[in-house]
């Protein structure tokens, strides 16, 4: 199992920058946020594999905060591209990047 | 052996489903790509005995969050095909894809200094032993995890398989990190308000005179126009 524990930091690099790029280049908002989701996913991989690494259980614990971090995020994020899509159908990232409703 | 496949496998179905989320054109198959790549990562927590976490990773993420998702999606009815090719702002594909090369070529490099010198050194002290903690900081345990888990690291034991995962965790979460877990709470009660107070019909909202009706106001209008006719 240890011998894995590159690896498993190698996959959650590549979830990270999958995520990063489709961040960057997807303007849709909702498919935003699952790109957030996908970095904080590749996030927790690798607290969980330092915290193997270590024998540590904080590694573990901190994912938890990662999840509720996550939870209030998709809730507002969700809150934010509703009260948007009310004034405008169909809004992408290009069409919000004035905040003034 | 089996460690190896099972790694194999899931790598392959997080990778695939990380490429479908962000290459998808309909945003439903985005998030049902999603799902593919969380249940990977799920397996994951349990390949490196953190049973727990799989659990609320599938409960929370799979259950709570992408079916939220999935909710607003068919709510504002954006579950069709969009161009992904179209390009308003030039230049910013190219640039996604630097980036994305950027980060994931100095992410593996140095993750891979930490986890190739600790995996190279089994006690936890000497040259792997600093250099992890140059990546990851000094270390400092705040509880180990549980002693099975640490003759596993030895290399002796392999069997059994952790069974006091929950109850370090609880632990830990209720006596040190106590005052993170309060704030927590706040975090996610103030994420509700929130939620609340945007997603709320906008009341003093002032027609704007070079906009149409809102969305609301269409629908509202067609659902009177079809029970009027139905009659």
């Amino acid at each position: 199992m240890t011998q894995l524990y590159p690896a498993m930091l190698g996959l959650s690099a590549a979830l990270f920058a999958i995520g990063a790029m489709g961040l960057l280049r997807r303007r849709n908002p909702l498919v935003m946020i699952m790109c957030v989701e996908l970095m904080l996913n590749a996030v927790n991989l690798t607290f969980v594999t330092f915290g193997n690494m270590l024998n540590d259980a904080a590694g573990q614990a901190i994912v938890f905060f990662v999840l509720v971090v996550a939870a209030a995020e998709v809730v507002v994020g969700l809150g934010i591209i509703v009260a948007i899509s009310r004034r405008k159908p169909g809004a992408t990232a290009d069409d919000i990047s004035v905040l003034r409703g | 052996m089996v460690n190896l496949i099972v790694f194999f496998v899931c790598a392959i179905i997080c990778i695939l489903g990380a490429t479908g989320v962000v290459f998808s054109r309909n945003p439903v198959h985005s998030a049902l790509s999603l799902v593919a790549t969380l249940f990977g990562i799920a397996v994951l927590f349990v390949q490196m005995a953190a049973q727990f976490l799989a659990a609320v990773q599938v409960i929370v993420y799979t259950g709570a969050i992408v079916v939220l998702i999935l909710f607003v999606i068919m709510l504002l009815g954006v579950d069709k095909e969009e161009d992904i090719d179209d390009e308003p702002l030039a230049g910013q594909r190219v640039s996604a894809y630097i980036v994305a090369g950027v980060t994931i070529v100095g992410l593996v490099v140095l993750l891979g200094l930490a986890g190739f010198n600790d995996a190279n050194s089994n006690q936890r002290t000497g040259w792997g032993a600093s250099t992890a903690a140059l990546v990851t900081g000094d270390k400092s345990v705040t509880a180990p995890l549980s002693t099975s888990l640490a003759t596993t690291r030895r290399g002796d034991v392999v069997e059994n398989a952790d069974p006091d995962n929950i109850k370090t965790l609880g632990r830990l979460l209720f006596t040190k990190y106590v005052f993170a877990f309060e704030v927590t709470g706040l975090l996610l009660t103030i994420a509700v308000v929130g939620a609340v107070v945007m997603a709320r019909r906008p009341t003093d909202l002032v027609p704007q005179p070079d906009e149409p009706a809102s969305m609301d106001d269409d629908f509202m209008a067609d659902v009177e126009a079809e029970s009027s006719g139905a009659h």
